[in-house]
């Protein structure tokens, strides 16, 4: 179980997250949305405790890691496996020696255990053969799959996606949807997904949270959401899908100057 | 006046934070140093980048600088009559200041730079903030081994920058503007102490710290992309070579 109780977070004086709060249940999905640059990458990072919050408490399995020690914040964190938005794969490595990597730091398995992980893994998202590519060889969908495989290897309880669909064609996108709920299904972790895709949101998501100027405005399952009267909530989802359909003709919603409330 | 003050002091105070920043980044390396894993085999990795593959830069370096220093002192000697101190000079100067200060330089260039854009690079693609959700200190991973190399492999190019501009001297005092060979060498060997190597070393160790430890630095701190990248690897580069040139100053009035 996530609690985010009253977080608030400013950069440079400019209000990020606004004493918000959030309840994220065990063994689901919850897609966090939001416009582009209205803070969600902020909140994940607040989730892994990459940044600590001005005020609030972020609760995990019953313990506040906004005020735990670094070494004790090191072992929270190995609950936790993220997916980077462009996957952060570590360039120096092939593709094995990045999914081996958790192993080899956090565990004490031999060379061999480790390999077979890492080919379970890999055969897991769909990848076969190419653990000893770089990550320059791969494409970009291929990246994520590899990033996801990575994030995977410990089989931790808790897994968070930085906009796992961004930059990804139709194609590529609707398989990585379908990747993350089947991989949900089969580990049970508890993810949490941060996207401004509505579409890839409705497919994937158990529950969805609306992230607006700092704070959650609407939560509730993809039907909730969808059927909902709120006025912020229609016109919120309205005009992420304009957004989408506008990229392919070059206009984004920003510019189309559509905002909610 | 207070404008003006301000508009003045504002680089001073830059980088008087600068240097404070870089020294919580020291005290924090310092604290990794000690606790496992022990990471010899990306130290050994580094040692060789920064040592074997700086090699022919810093001999060529030190050869010409060795070269040019007898040249220079031969000429202002010869009006006094005091062309045999031409081999300690060289030796003298190689030793204590040109051979620890410029292999420094030159290893800034090559190395300070290189750190400064990988770790920039990394920062920006999020492959530092990856190591941190692994449970990974980028810190014990990236930096540490870094500044444990240089501060190892310095040393060690600067002894061999000090021996190829010695030869160098030798060459061009012997070779070319016909110093006696005996004379050379006895002055040299009576005039430079073993002392003069040693503390030039020392220098060379602090050097590398320096260098290592800017390039780590404004590598961690990189921001906003491609750009970021280029302006924190400039910036290692120009910090570096200006800590090195003040530090050298207080460490020779120390040493010497």
């Amino acid at each position: 179980m996530i609690k985010l109780i009253k977080i608030s977070k400013s950069f440079n004086g400019q209000k990020v997250l606004n004493e918000l709060d959030l309840d994220i249940d065990p063994e689901e999905i919850t897609v966090i949305i939001g416009q582009s640059g209205g803070g969600k990458s902020v909140l994940l990072k607040h989730i892994i405790g990459l940044i600590r919050p001005d005020s609030g408490q972020i609760i995990i399995d019953g313990v506040d890691i906004a005020n735990l020690n670094d070494k004790k914040l090191t072992e929270t964190r190995k609950k936790f496996g993220m997916l980077f938005q462009d996957a952060a794969l570590f360039d120096s490595m092939t593709v094995g020696e990045n999914v081996a990597f958790p192993l080899k730091e956090h565990t004490q398995l031999s060379g061999k255990e480790i390999n077979k992980i890492v080919n379970d893994k890999l055969n897991l998202v769909g990848l076969d053969n190419i653990t000893h590519k770089m990550p320059s060889e791969l494409s970009g969908g291929m990246r994520k799959r590899v990033g996801l495989a990575r994030a995977i290897a410990l089989d931790p309880k808790i897994i968070l996606f930085d906009e796992p669909t961004t930059g990804l064609d139709p194609i590529m996108r609707d398989s990585i949807d379908r990747l993350i709920v089947s991989i949900q299904k089969r580990t049970k972790a508890t993810f949490v997904v941060i996207s401004h895709d509505i579409e890839s949101t409705f497919m994937i998501a158990h529950k969805i949270a609306m992230l607006y100027q700092g704070k959650i405005v609407a939560v509730g399952t993809p039907d909730e959401i969808r059927s909902s009267n709120n006025s912020f909530v229609r016109r919120f989802i309205k005009d992420l899908k304009a957004g989408v359909r506008d990229q392919g003709s070059g206009v984004s919603s920003q510019e189309s100057g559509v905002r909610a409330c | 006046m207070i404008r003006f003050l301000e508009f003045a002091g504002r680089p001073l105070v830059f980088f008087v934070e600068e240097c404070g920043k870089i020294l919580l980044l020291l005290m924090s390396t310092i604290s990794w140093m000690f606790r496992p894993p022990f990471r010899f085999r990306v130290m050994i990795k580094q040692m060789e980048f920064v040592g074997v593959n700086s090699l022919g830069v810093v001999l060529i370096t030190g050869a010409f600088t060795g070269m040019v220093l007898a040249l220079q002192t031969y000429h202002g000697f010869r009006m006094f009559g005091g062309e045999s101190l031409v081999g300690a000079t060289v030796a003298l100067s190689m030793t204590r200041e040109l051979g620890p200060v410029f292999t420094a330089l030159m290893v800034t260039g090559r190395v300070g730079s290189a750190m400064a854009a990988e770790l920039g690079t990394m920062k920006v693609t999020e492959q530092i903030d990856a190591l941190n959700t692994m449970s990974v200190s980028p810190i014990q991973f990236l930096v540490l081994p870094r500044i444990i190399a240089a501060i190892l492999m310095l040393p060690v190019l600067t002894i061999i920058s000090d021996f190829v501009g010695i030869v160098g001297g030798y060459f061009v005092g012997v070779g070319l503007l016909k110093i006696n060979s005996g004379i050379f060498m006895a002055k040299m060997i009576e005039i430079v102490d073993l002392e003069d190597i040693f503390n030039g070393l020392i220098k060379a160790a602090f050097f590398g710290l320096i260098l290592s430890l800017t390039g780590c630095y404004k590598g961690m701190h990189t921001i906003g992309g491609a750009e970021g990248v280029g302006k924190a690897t400039t910036q290692a580069v120009v910090l570096s070579s200006i800590l090195i040139f003040i530090s050298d100053y207080f460490l020779t009035a120390v040493m010497f």
